[in-house]
């Protein structure tokens, strides 16, 4: 292969296609750096201005052009984390029981119907929080768990049907088609022998799932939770319907909240002045920076976790 | 044989339809949404008349509109809110001219609420407002509520104020009208299109904040005049500077701008909220087409000219079947008088 000339190997076609690939490739890499490149030119002022205090400053008040992601990073943080701890166990569950123990034709048909709900338009999400989950929230859900539990600052009221909560289980629904998607297809991916082996071995069904399976499918299950996280950090419509877009910062999950997408979404069309726009521009910069740190965090927990030994290929 | 004899018939149509619009005059603007329904409704009018120009208008927002005015995007801008004196020095210095006000027509915004119980048509004063929306007053039985309510049963409910949370120019009026008649509100959270709002939820957009109201009960919202009425929103009366509760409509709100046209400015950045006249509704404003005081293009220049002129005239008949306020003859007076300013 080596010995060939460049010009033989480009008449094969080969080279052609290398080529033609690797621009593919590298207009991904194009993208996120220009990406990075224009959010950080065009939040220039607001860098200059704040500096790191942008980080910590809970204020957002245009009148006295004064601007601080904290709430917003908070918001952002706090109801992606809640979709995950909801969405996390729901969706593997599912992923287990249509891989392994669900009939195949049952298995199909839900997963037609999940793919379905991966590609209904956030808005509507939205509007099923905003008719359904909002009043469900203030009238039986607050109810129930601020009487037992109010005395911790997490159930703390009054609700108003919107805020963290709401928009955590909105996000919840919103990405749990994912996980069960992605997990699905790792899980069916085992081969067959990994199974056979765990039960020749004297394992019922559910051990070799729960033992063999599942940790053999693990990084692939690991990138559907990646997934469905870098989604909630990223959506912007249906948590600016049902979060109730009030810069707080609030243990109880009942609070109002806002969220660095939802409040980007809002403010930008109407916003004024340089100052304003730059620092709408320079919260876009603080949420990919969250994006790229937990991406590199979750790396990190592949590697850490994988090294432990549980016999996945990496 | 004959089908394809239609069908090129037909492609030569088209051909000769997008040429001919092709050669008709362009004129880019861009802005406030609040008057959208209206200006596509003048754009297309004017274009039936005058074949040879065509208004294209984006409403991308006022703060949009008046940018994209400044950077020079657009021929036009359009906003909610006049320009401060900032901004009218920001495109000085990037244009080397000044940029002219002209009033088109005009809208208010009104208190919208939903009370468990409470079936009446409420009236507030200006206190009660601002006290609301600073979140002094917190229940619905408060003296300052209840007092301008006789005979109403009001809850000792807590108040939920809800707002908008996307930057509009509905935001604009109501805390210009806060601004105004509370020196607390004025130095706590001023005026502008996104406030930092003191206490309440946010909403996006009209059907947001309506939305949440509906839902939530013992809330409180503002709406523009024309969404209440275009959706049969009921509203509450709002006290004027004469001291009569006034429920908006649309002679309430030209009778404010009929109150304030006696002390118009040359430049017609004017407020009218708070306006004097007994029968004037104090949350009312005007919305401004934004025109650079000097257009090098010639055509350009006539044809814009020549819009505003017919939007003084024939334009504003179209203004109360869309819910729009028409502007008061003295206005209109004064707008024809500036139109010669542009050049």
């Amino acid at each position: 292969m080596g010995s060939r000339s460049f010009a033989s190997r480009l008449r094969d076609g080969d080279e052609i296609a290398r080529l033609i690939t690797m621009v593919f490739a590298a207009t991904v890499v194009l993208i996120t750096l220009l990406l990075v490149y224009e959010l950080w030119t065009n939040s220039a002022l607001a860098r200059a201005k704040f500096g790191f205090h942008f980080f910590v400053t809970r204020v957002w008040d245009p009148n006295i052009d004064q601007y601080g992601a904290l709430p917003f990073m908070y918001g952002t943080l706090v109801t992606s984390v809640l979709a995950l701890l909801i969405a996390v166990p729901l969706g593997i569950g599912a992923a287990i029981f249509l891989a392994e123990l669900a009939p195949p034709r049952i298995s199909d048909t839900l997963q037609f119907f999940i793919d379905l709900l991966a590609a209904v338009p956030s808005v509507i999400y939205g509007l099923l929080g905003v008719f359904i989950i909002v009043p469900l929230m203030r009238t039986v859900i607050f109810p129930g768990l601020n009487k037992p539990l109010g005395f911790m600052p997490f159930f703390k009221g009054p609700s108003y049907g919107v805020g963290f909560l709401t928009a955590g289980i909105v996000l919840a629904i919103m990405v749990i088609p994912y996980i069960i998607s992605v997990s699905r297809e790792v899980l069916l991916s085992v081969p067959r022998d990994q199974r056979e082996a765990a039960l020749a071995l004297g394992s019922t069904r559910w051990e070799s799932t729960w033992k063999v399976v599942v940790p053999f499918a693990k990084t692939g299950i690991l990138g559907s939770i990646f997934l469905a996280l870098a989604r909630a950090l990223g959506e912007t419509m249906a948590v600016t319907m049902v979060i109730g877009n009030t810069p707080t910062i609030s243990a109880s999950l009942f609070s109002p909240g806002d969220s660095i997408a939802s409040v980007i979404a809002n403010q930008f069309t109407e916003a004024t002045g340089d100052l304003y726009l730059q620092s709408l521009v320079g919260l876009g910069l603080v949420l990919f920076l969250m994006t790229f740190i937990l991406n590199g965090l979750a790396r990190l927990l592949i590697l850490v976790t994988t090294q432990r030994g549980s016999g996945v290929p990496t | 044989m004959k089908r394809m004899a239609v069908f090129v018939l037909g492609v030569l149509a088209l051909g000769v339809m997008v040429w001919a619009r092709q050669n008709a005059l362009l004129i880019n603007g861009a802005g406030a949404s609040f008057p959208n329904p209206i200006y596509s409704k003048w754009f297309d009018e004017y274009h039936k008349k005058n074949a040879n120009i065509q208004f294209n208008y984006q409403s991308v927002g006022s703060g949009a509109g008046i940018k994209q005015a400044t950077d020079g995007t657009v021929d036009f801008g359009a906003s909610d809110g006049p320009m401060n004196d900032e901004q009218l020095k920001a495109f000085q210095d990037k244009r080397g001219s000044g940029i002219l006000h002209f009033p088109t027509v005009l809208g208010a915004a009104v208190p919208t609420y939903n009370i468990p119980g409470v079936t009446a048509v409420l009236n507030f004063t200006p206190d009660a407002l601002a006290g609301i929306f600073l979140g002094k007053i917190t229940k619905w039985n408060d003296p300052a509520i209840a007092g301008a309510n006789k005979g109403v049963n009001l809850p000792a409910n807590d108040i939920v104020v809800v707002h908008r949370s996307d930057g509009s120019g509905t935001t604009y009026i109501w805390t210009d009208y806060l601004s105004k008649v509370s020196d607390e509100w004025k130095n706590k959270v001023g005026k502008n299109t996104s406030v930092n709002w003191p206490v309440g939820l946010g909403g996006k957009g009209s059907e947001g904040v309506t939305g949440l109201v509906k839902q939530t009960p013992n809330s409180i919202t503002y709406v523009e005049l024309i969404y209440a009425a275009q959706n049969n929103i009921s509203y509450g009366t709002v006290k004027n500077s004469s001291g009569n509760f006034i429920k908006a409509d649309l002679a309430g709100v030209s009778a404010a701008a009929a109150g304030a046209a006696k002390d118009m400015p040359d430049d017609f950045r004017v407020s009218i909220t708070n306006a004097p006249g007994k029968t004037a509704y104090p949350i009312s404003s005007f919305t401004w087409l934004l025109i650079p005081a000097k257009i090098p293009d010639a055509a350009k220049r006539d044809a814009i000219k020549g819009f505003v002129k017919w939007m003084l005239a024939d334009g504003q008949n179209f203004a109360e079947g869309l819910s729009y306020a028409k502007l008061p003859k003295e206005v209109v007076e004064k707008e024809k008088k500036a139109i010669n300013n542009i050049q």
